[in-house]
C-alpha cells in the first residue's frame, strides 16, 4: 500500500541527503521524493511516497523524527488530501496524427508544450492514476521519454493534522 | 605535560569581557568549549587544525596528545562513559578525520555523548579533491546523532552550543563539527550564544500518566515478572530508582552488557547478564516470564538472538525508554513508556505495589543453584576465568574495568560483579577491537583516584598498543591485563563449534613479547604463566604507582559458556558440559 509522507525540514545544505540516507540505511523504500520551499522561510517540505506496511510506517515516522533537521512528519495518506504530480512525455507523433493525439489530451486537461516535425512534448498534472492512464493511452504512438516529478501533496481544508 | 595556564573562573570572566571583540574562529572555539565545561580534550594535530592548535598552546584546557586518532576518540569515549560528560576529540582533515569513523560508530551504537571536531581544507577548496580533504560530514552522516560543516565563524557559538546539547540530551550520541581551515583563522566579532533554538529536537522526559497506571496494574497482577535493564539506566543515572523499583515490586533483574553496574551485581535480585553468553538463570527467566519490563535496553540481537518468535513468548512486554523509535522496533509492546528513565521510575516508584512473585523468586534461586557459572581447572595452567576472579578479588570489585572485544569481554561480564554504574566500560553494540586500552586512559584521567583496569585479549591490545606512550609520558596508572591465549579466541571458539575446527587465520603467532613492548615504552611489564606467579605479579602491578602491563598466558582451547548459537532461541543454550 502506498503511503504519502509530508516532512517539514530545516532548509540546510545536505538535508535531502540526510533523509534519503535514513531511508536507505534502514531499508525503507522510496517510490518518489519531491522537495521545495514552503510559506515559512528556512523551512522546506519534502513529500515522500513509500510502499511499506503499516507497522513499518510507524518506524519510518519515528526514525524521521530522530533527525535534528526534521521538524514535523505527517502521514497525509491517512487523511483527505490533494496529491499532484507533473509529467512531461515526449511522444512520436507525425503531423497527421497530431489532432488525434490532441483528442486524447483534452479529457486529461493535458497540453502540448513543444512541437517538432515528428514529436510532441505533452505536459500533464494530476494524481498518479490519472498520469498512469494517460501514459497508457499514449503508448501506441511511441513514447520516447517520460519525466515525472513525483507527488507533492497537502491535506484538504483547514484540518490540522496531528504529527 | 600541559600545565593549566589560567584558573577556570578567570577564563570565564575573560570570556564575558571579550564579547564584541574580533576573534578568530579557533579562539572562539576554545572559549565556547570552556563555556561548556570541557576540561579534557584528546587529539592529534595536523595542517587543517593548525589555527586551533595555536590557540590551544596557551589555553586552560588540558589537551592529551594521543598517538593515533582512533586512540584519541576511544579515549574521549572512555572519558564520557566514566563521567557522563561529553568526550571531546580534535583531529585534522582527511585521514585524521576518517580515522575517527570507527570510534564514532562505536559511540553511536552505545549512545555515548561525544563532540568530535575535525579540521577541513579551506571552504574555497572543498569539493576539489584537495590535499588531505575528506567529506567527513557525508561519511559520518549515518553514524552521528547530528553533524555540522561550519561555513562562517559567526555560526560557531551557536553550533557548539547546539552540538553539546544534542550530544548529551535525550538519547546521547556523537556529534561531529567540521571546521574548514579558513573558518578557524578568520576573525569575526565574538558573540556568545545564550539561547538554544532547535525546532526539530525536543525529547520527551516525563512519562504519560496513563501508561504509568497500566504498568503499576500489570506489575501487581504479574506472577513471573522480569526487569531487563540496559545502558539507559547508566546514562540516565537511574540506578537508585531501579533498585527501589525492583525491591518494592519484588522483581528479579537481568542486566545487559551495557547495563552492568546499573543494578548491583551481587544484589539478591540480580540474575546476571542475559542472551548469547548470559547466565542460565537469566535466560530461563526470560523464557518463562509473564511480564518483561525493559528499562533503558533496546532488545538487541545478543539478547533476543534475532529469534523474536522465541523471545519471551509467554510475556507481555513493557518498554521504558527515552527514544520513542526503539519502542516497537523489535518487539510488539504492550505498555510503551517514553521518558527519561530516572523520571519514569521515580513516578512509578510512588505508586508501585509488589508483584505476586514469591514462588517465582524461589524458582530463580533454584535456577541459580542448579547451573551457576562454572569452569574446569587444568593443572599448572592459568584459566582466563580465574584471572578475572583474581582481578575482582584483589580490588574487592571496586575498580573501573574496561574491556576490549572477544572471549575476555564475556568472561569479565560473567565473573566480575559490578556494583556501581560507570564501572564497566565495554564496546557493546559495535564490538570494536582496540577500544579497551585507550578507553581506560580516558576513564583514568576522569577518575585519577580510582583503580582502572584495562582487560584485553592479545589481538585487540595490539590494535592500539601505541597509546602506551601516552600512559607513560602522562603517568596514567592504568593496569593492563592481557588475557593472552596467542590467538583470536572468540573466532576460534566459533570455528571449533560451527566450522568443524577449521581454524582459519586465527593464529596470532608473531605477536610481540608484551613485557618487552611495555618496557620499550617505559611502562612496567610483568608475565604470569601459573596461579602463583599471577597473584604475585598482579599485586606488584597494582602497587606500582604508574601504568603497568601484565601478560597472563592462559589456556588456549577454552570456550565461553553458556553459549546460545546464532539463530537459536534462549532455550537452546549450550552449557559446555554436554559430553558428560
Amino acid at each position: 500500500m502506498k503511503h504519502v509522507l509530508s516532512i517539514l525540514v530545516n532548509d540546510e545544505p545536505g538535508v535531502l541527503a540526510r533523509v534519503a540516507g535514513l531511508f536507505s540505511r534502514r531499508n525503507f523504500n522510496i517510490d518518489s521524493i519531491c522537495v521545495g520551499e514552503t510559506e515559512t522561510p528556512g523551512v522546506s517540505r519534502m513529500v515522500i511516497v513509500t510502499s511499506e506496511d503499516s507497522q513499518t510506517m510507524e518506524q519510518v515516522k519515528k526514525q524521521l523524527h530522530k533527525l535534528i533537521d526534521v521538524i514535523k512528519v505527517q502521514e497525509l495518506s491517512e487523511h483527505a488530501m490533494v496529491a499532484r504530480e507533473l509529467m512531461l512525455v515526449k511522444v512520436e507523433v507525425s503531423p497527421s496524427a497530431r489532432s488525434e493525439v490532441n483528442g486524447i489530451l483534452e479529457p486529461f486537461r493535458a497540453s502540448v508544450v513543444d512541437v517538432s516535425p515528428n514529436a510532441l512534448i505533452v505536459q500533464a498534472t494530476g494524481d498518479r492514476d490519472k498520469l498512469d492512464a494517460l501514459v497508457e493511452l499514449l503508448h501506441p504512438y511511441g513514447i520516447k521519454e517520460i519525466s515525472r516529478t513525483g507527488l507533492t501533496a497537502m491535506t484538504r481544508g483547514m484540518v490540522k493534522v496531528p504529527s | 605535560m600541559c600545565a593549566q595556564t589560567a584558573r577556570a573562573e578567570d577564563v570565564m570572566d575573560l570570556i564575558k569581557e571579550e564579547q564584541g571583540e574580533m576573534l578568530s574562529g579557533a579562539e572562539i572555539l576554545l572559549r565556547c568549549l570552556i563555556n561548556e565545561g570541557v576540561d579534557h580534550i584528546f587529539g592529534y594535530p595536523g595542517g587543517a587544525v593548525l589555527p586551533i592548535y595555536d590557540s590551544l598552546y596557551s589555553s586552560a584546557i588540558n589537551h592529551i596528545l594521543m598517538r593515533h586518532e582512533q586512540g584519541a576518540i576511544h579515549a574521549a569515549d572512555g572519558y564520557a562513559r566514566a563521567t557522563g560528560k561529553p568526550g571531546v576529540v580534535i583531529v585534522t582533515s582527511g585521514p585524521g578525520a576518517t580515522n575517527l569513523v570507527t570510534g564514532i560508530a562505536t559511540a553511536q551504537m552505545d549512545s555515548i555523548p561525544l563532540v568530535c571536531i575535525t579540521g577541513n581544507v579551506a571552504t574555497t577548496a572543498i569539493g576539489t579533491d584537495a590535499f588531505q580533504e575528506a567529506d567527513i560530514t557525508g561519511i559520518t552522516m549515518p553514524i552521528t546523532k547530528h553533524n555540522y560543516l561550519v561555513r562562517d565563524a559567526k555560526n560557531l557559538p551557536r553550533i557548539i552550543k547546539e552540538a553539546f546539547h544534542i550530544a548529551s540530551t535525550g538519547r546521547p550520541g556523537p556529534v561531529l563539527i567540521d571546521i574548514p581551515k579558513d573558518v578557524s583563522s578568520s576573525k569575526v566579532p565574538f558573540q556568545m550564544e545564550e539561547r538554544l533554538s532547535l525546532r526539530g529536537y525536543n525529547p520527551t522526559l516525563k512519562p504519560h500518566p496513563l501508561q504509568v497506571e497500566r504498568l503499576v496494574k500489570a506489575v501487581a497482577e504479574a506472577e513471573r515478572p522480569v526487569i531487563l535493564a540496559g545502558g539507559g539506566v547508566v546514562s540516565g543515572g537511574a540506578d537508585r530508582e531501579l533498585i527501589r523499583f525492583a525491591e518494592e515490586a519484588r522483581i528479579p533483574v537481568t542486566t545487559t552488557l551495557m547495563g552492568l553496574g546499573g543494578f548491583p551485581g551481587n544484589h539478591p535480585l540480580c540474575m546476571g547478564m542475559p542472551g548469547m553468553h548470559g547466565t542460565y538463570a537469566a535466560n530461563q527467566a526470560l523464557l518463562e516470564c509473564d511480564l518483561l519490563i525493559g528499562v533503558g535496553a533496546r532488545f538487541d540481537d545478543r539478547v533476543t538472538m534475532g529469534r523474536i518468535d522465541k523471545f519471551a513468548t509467554k510475556a507481555k512486554i513493557v518498554h521504558i525508554d527515552i527514544d520513542p523509535a526503539e519502542i516497537g522496533k523489535t518487539l510488539e509492546t504492550y505498555i510503551p513508556l517514553v521518558g527519561d528513565v530516572k523520571q519514569v521510575l521515580s513516578v512509578v516508584n510512588e505508586k508501585v505495589k509488589p508483584a505476586r512473585s514469591e514462588q517465582w523468586l524461589q524458582q530463580i534461586e533454584a535456577w541459580k543453584e542448579e547451573r551457576p557459572l562454572t569452569y574446569d581447572k587444568h593443572p599448572d595452567t592459568l584459566m582466563p576465568q580465574w584471572v578475572i576472579e583474581l582481578l575482582y578479588e584483589s580490588t574487592s570489585g571496586d575498580a573501573i574495568v574496561t574491556t576490549d572485544v572477544g572471549q575476555h569481554q564475556m568472561w569479565v561480564a560473567q565473573y566480575f560483579s559490578f556494583a556501581e554504574p560507570r564501572s564497566c566500560i565495554s564496546s557493546g553494540g559495535l564490538g570494536t577491537m582496540g577500544f579497551g586500552f585507550p578507553a581506560a586512559l580516558g576513564a583514568q584521567l576522569a577518575h585519577p583516584e580510582r583503580t582502572v583496569i584495562s582487560v584485553n585479549g592479545d589481538g585487540g591490545f595490539q590494535m592500539n598498543a601505541q597509546e602506551l606512550a601516552v600512559a607513560a609520558i602522562n603517568n596514567i596508572p592504568v593496569k593492563v591485563a592481557i588475557i593472552n591465549n596467542l590467538c583470536l579466541g572468540m573466532v576460534r571458539q566459533w570455528q571449533e563449534i560451527f566450522y568443524e575446527n577449521r581454524y582459519s587465520h586465527i593464529d596470532l603467532s608473531g605477536s610481540p613479547d608484551f613485557v618487552k613492548l611495555a618496557e620499550a615504552y617505559g611502562v612496567r611489564g610483568f608475565r604470569a604463566t601459573n596461579e602463583k606467579e599471577a597473584k604475585q605479579v598482579w599485586q606488584e602491578a597494582l602497587a606500582h604507582p604508574g601504568p603497568a602491563v601484565v601478560d597472563f598466558i592462559v589456556r588456549e582451547e577454552e570456550n565461553v559458556y553458556p553459549m546460545v548459537p546464532a539463530g537459536k532461541g534462549l532455550d537452546e543454550m549450550i552449557m559446555g558440559d554436554e559430553s558428560e
